[in-house]
């Protein structure tokens, strides 16, 4: 590829990226409608629910270790958030317990 | 150099960005150094991490650019995985200011780590939500393009493992998607996202499930919107 194909086919990357980020304000900033507005607000809990899906959508349930470390360094974070509600120590006791893991320094017995 | 505006915002900020801190330095080390096994400058580095600004895409575009020359699929792909910026950007209408720099800024810069915290966090009194928006969006790329970069032009230096760090943005996404479980009276949305995405995932796969789940919960919120319009809408006034 020339430098001139790759400057192309970045520019398509931030093209499409962008369209999709700039699109709902283009059509909808001057004049919202109810339907829209709507969806503004029933849309975001489950867009983090489709994001965290999204982050574990490699795991394999049926092979290797059944996604154990991911789900108990996940759970870690859920049960250390609902006891703290302090969001650094939830996501970085569950990011250490999920690195240990991955890392063989702990391993699941079985 | 800042106003005293900007610096309380900036201050109000930061914070919020330290998981995200952790999670772009090293992802974005990791696609750097991937960028250069794969044999490109820093300079392709720089410009992909700040101007497409989207992880998942950056890595994929590695493989369009060693392969051949394929400018439509090249763009059709970027706008499938890109899609769920729509949903962000029909959250977001309301709430980012409406014109001028810090607008147009905002928008270009809504990853869904930045998005996620702009949505979802209580921005404190007396901190102004357009100064404290831009400092999470700024900080976040930031954080990108400093650890993209370093990952190009040092490689593979680490003297400790990293192994296993992506799962900060996990464990980020999970805790932002408990406090608003957490918070809200109607888990409705929540459920029906997780379970729609899970059950999507489970008949197209991870490659293919993101587009089928938007459609899927897009069609049932339009379809449910009789029942659930007042209450959506009434329960975020108050």
């Amino acid at each position: 590829m020339t430098v001139w194909q790759r400057i192309i086919i970045i520019a398509l990357c931030i093209l499409g990226t962008m369209l999709t980020r700039f699109l709902p304000f283009i059509l909808f900033q001057k004049n919202t409608p109810k339907t829209v507005q709507y969806l503004g607000k029933a849309l975001p809990p489950a867009s983090f629910a489709l994001l965290l899906v999204y982050c574990l959508r490699n795991v394999q349930l049926f092979s290797g270790n059944q996604g154990l470390p991911e789900f108990l360094s996940l759970g870690l974070t859920i049960l250390m958030h609902c006891w703290k509600r302090n969001m650094l120590l939830s996501i970085f006791s569950g990011t250490v317990l999920y690195m240990l893991f991955q890392q063989g320094i702990l391993a699941l017995p079985f | 150099m800042l106003h005293e505006q900007q610096k309380k915002a900036l201050k109000a900020a930061f914070p919020h960005t330290v998981p995200i801190l952790t999670g772009f330095l090293f992802l974005g080390f990791a696609y750097g150094i991937y960028m250069h096994s794969a044999g490109l400058s820093v300079v392709y580095t720089f410009f992909m991490a700040s101007l497409i600004y989207g992880g998942s895409l950056e890595l994929l575009a590695v493989g369009f650019l060693l392969g051949p020359f394929a400018p439509m699929e090249t763009l059709f792909l970027a706008i499938m995985i890109q899609l769920r910026h729509l949903f962000y950007g029909i959250a977001m209408l309301d709430k980012f200011p409406k014109k001028g720099w810090k607008h147009f800024y905002l928008i270009f810069g809504m990853c869904d780590e930045s998005f996620s915290i702009n949505y979802s966090t209580k921005i404190p009194e007396g901190v102004d939500p357009g100064w404290f928006m831009f400092f999470v969006t700024l900080l976040n790329q930031i954080y990108w393009v400093l650890g993209s970069c370093l990952g190009t032009l040092l490689g593979n230096v680490l003297p400790f493992s990293t192994e296993g760090i992506d799962f900060v943005m996990t464990a980020l996404f999970a805790v932002i998607f408990l406090d608003q479980f957490l918070k809200e009276k109607n888990h409705f949305s929540s459920l029906l996202g997780l379970g729609v995405s899970i059950l999507s995932l489970v008949i197209f796969k991870a490659e293919h499930f993101i587009l089928p789940a938007m459609l899927g919960i897009l069609s049932i919120f339009l379809l449910a919107k009789p029942k659930l319009e007042r209450q959506f809408m009434e329960a975020k006034k108050s």
